[in-house]
């Protein structure tokens, strides 16, 4: 089983909080999620093809777009903000 | 008459006529729905779906109108309507006004559509049954302790329980099909590429489509029609143009996959399957057992994949720029506050599944294999699609069950899945057709699924399958 120190890594890496409770249930629902994950061992295995040249990937051209009329709209979204800038907590 | 139980076409044949206006069909639609206690909806937008309905009045007047003006429907609430709240059904999202319009949206307004409101989900579109919601579990219209399947739970309920004309849902590795399966009408998840997805909530971005669910075929392709088609605001969608054809079941050939039929179906959904296969079969369609052995990875090959691409996705929501905000010591403390209590359970164990697959000493052993098993399976479909026209098979091996049976158990909620990751994974259409019911009362989807921008088959397949099946 996934132990308890491996949850907390990788709750870390994903910022996300947990608590002693959901650790718990993490160790045994992950466990049981990651052991199904062993069927792909007996998966052949197979080369990935390089992107098709005969289709190559169409970029959109490089034109300015004006986004201006979405900028009100995610401005008055943002949780705290000093005039049209998102307020973080000091970082260090 | 119960304005109601009408189809796109009846309804729009009403308005031409009319017989009803949108404002009538409108009201009749939020009657249904301030009765109901299926909770299809998380928001109802009765002010705004009144005006739109006069609007629409306006336009019919004129005698110049297109199919959708003036029919209500119903969204699923990670689809973004201009300054109207889309929660995803998750509680980091509980109070986020949409700035914007999705690209669906836009489409749908162009023709004088009417909203009804935001239809239920599974938090964050992850789930198999609806009953991951921040806002509770949506209930299956044919049976009220049973759930109506995820993700898009409320818009095949809408439809099914009539508080909707139509919805529209996304599909990330079955969200569309299977609670049209599990509630009885019909969802089709389009090609990767045919409808935008500019405006949806990002769950997993090489799987996500957008698609309608509707009461019968015919409606399903009118607005499959009106929301495809290449968008700048998405690099992903392609020019293909729905050319929409006729076709009898004569001289098609249908692939049955083995591997879908094999122990763990529940036997009543067995012999509805295979009663539609024969039925196919006697109006001359060429029936062709085939064999997809990559069926069998498909599904742990997708919950590496899309937890993955979800743990990616979800960074966005720390508590900074939109969506629920904890107040915390230092920057660091406020996303783990934020994101801690802001998301469910299921939602955490992606992040956390993705998180962990992606990380240093795990990506080769998870995500890589996932990507070479991913060509597997668009490998597998390729080569059996030289020799077929569509796949016919269940959506899923169980019909509806009940609330609150797989709750505990990830794994077996995961399991309802195994029949529809495949065509997320190779990035193909595929459809749930009423097939027929259990002997209690319970609907069973039959899948089309058809090859890369076949829309217009599976569609005319459909349609024939249809008059044969009800």
């Amino acid at each position: 089983m996934i132990s308890k120190e491996e949850v907390e890594k990788i709750a870390g890496l994903a910022r996300l909080e947990l608590t002693a409770e959901e650790i718990e249930k993490m160790q045994k629902d992950l466990s049981g999620i990651l052991d199904y994950f062993d069927l792909l061992k007996k998966a052949p295995k197979i080369k990935i093809e390089k992107h098709d040249l005969k289709n190559p990937i169409i970029a959109r051209k490089d034109e300015v777009v004006s986004s201006h009329d979405l900028a009100e709209g995610l401005i008055a979204g943002f949780p705290d903000k000093k005039d049209n800038y998102i307020k973080v907590k000091t970082i260090l | 008459m119960d304005l109601t139980e009408l189809t796109i076409k009846q309804a729009h044949e009403g308005l031409k006529n009319g017989d009803f206006t949108s404002v009538d069909l409108t009201k009749a639609y939020l009657e249904n729905i301030k009765k109901s206690d299926l909770n299809a909806f998380i928001t109802v937008t009765e002010e705004s779906a009144l005006k739109q309905a006069t609007e629409a009045d306006k336009q019919i007047a004129t005698g110049k109108f297109g199919m959708l003006c003036g029919i209500p429907c119903a969204i699923k609430d990670n689809i973004l309507i201009k300054d109207v709240k889309c929660t995803a059904a998750s509680k980091i999202l509980e109070n986020y006004v949409a700035p914007y319009n999705a690209t669906v949206i836009e489409k749908l307004k162009a023709e004088g559509a009417v909203f009804l409101g935001k239809a239920n989900l599974d938090d964050n579109a992850m789930g198999g049954s609806g009953e991951n919601s921040a806002f509770g579990a949506t209930k299956n219209p044919n049976d009220k302790t049973r759930v109506a399947g995820g993700s898009s739970s409320g818009p095949a309920a809408s439809v099914a329980g009539n508080e909707a004309c139509y919805s529209l849902g996304s599909d990330t590795g079955g969200s569309i099909r299977l609670p049209a399966s599990f509630c009885g009408v019909v969802g089709l998840k389009p090609t990767y590429g045919a409808v935008s997805r500019y405006g949806l909530a990002a769950f997993g971005s090489s799987l996500d489509q957008i698609g309608p669910i509707a009461k019968n075929v015919e409606d399903a392709k009118i607005i499959f029609e009106v929301i495809s088609g290449k968008d700048s605001k998405d690099a992903t969608t392609s020019d293909n143009k729905f050319d929409e054809r006729t076709m009898s079941l004569k001289g098609v050939k249908i692939g049955v996959p083995k591997e879908y039929f094999v122990a763990g179906i529940d036997p009543e959904v067995k012999k509805i399957i295979t009663g539609a296969i024969e039925k196919a079969k006697e109006k001359g369609a060429e029936i062709v057992e085939i064999s997809l052995p990559s069926v069998e990875f498909a599904l742990a090959c997708y919950y590496i994949i899309a937890p993955c691409e979800a743990s990616a996705n979800l960074a966005r929501l720390d508590g900074v720029r939109y969506g629920l905000s904890e107040p915390g010591k230092d920057l660091l403390d406020v996303y783990l506050k934020s994101k801690g209590h802001g998301f469910g359970a299921e939602v955490k164990r992606r992040i956390m599944l993705g998180t962990y697959a992606l990380s240093s000493g795990y990506y080769d052993a998870y995500y890589k294999k996932a990507q070479e098993v991913r060509e597997f399976v668009k490998q597998d479909f390729a080569k059996a699609f030289r020799e077929i026209d569509l796949i016919f098979c269940p959506v899923s091996p169980a019909p509806a069950f009940k609330i609150g049976e797989k709750t505990d158990d990830p794994l077996a909620m995961y399991l309802v899945d195994v029949y529809t990751v495949s065509v997320n994974i190779a990035g193909i259409p595929g459809l749930s057709l009423p097939a027929g019911k259990t002997e209690s009362g319970l609907p069973v989807g039959l899948q089309i699924i058809g090859n890369h921008f076949e829309e217009n088959k599976i569609l005319a397949i459909a349609e024939e399958m249809e008059k044969l099946l009800t």
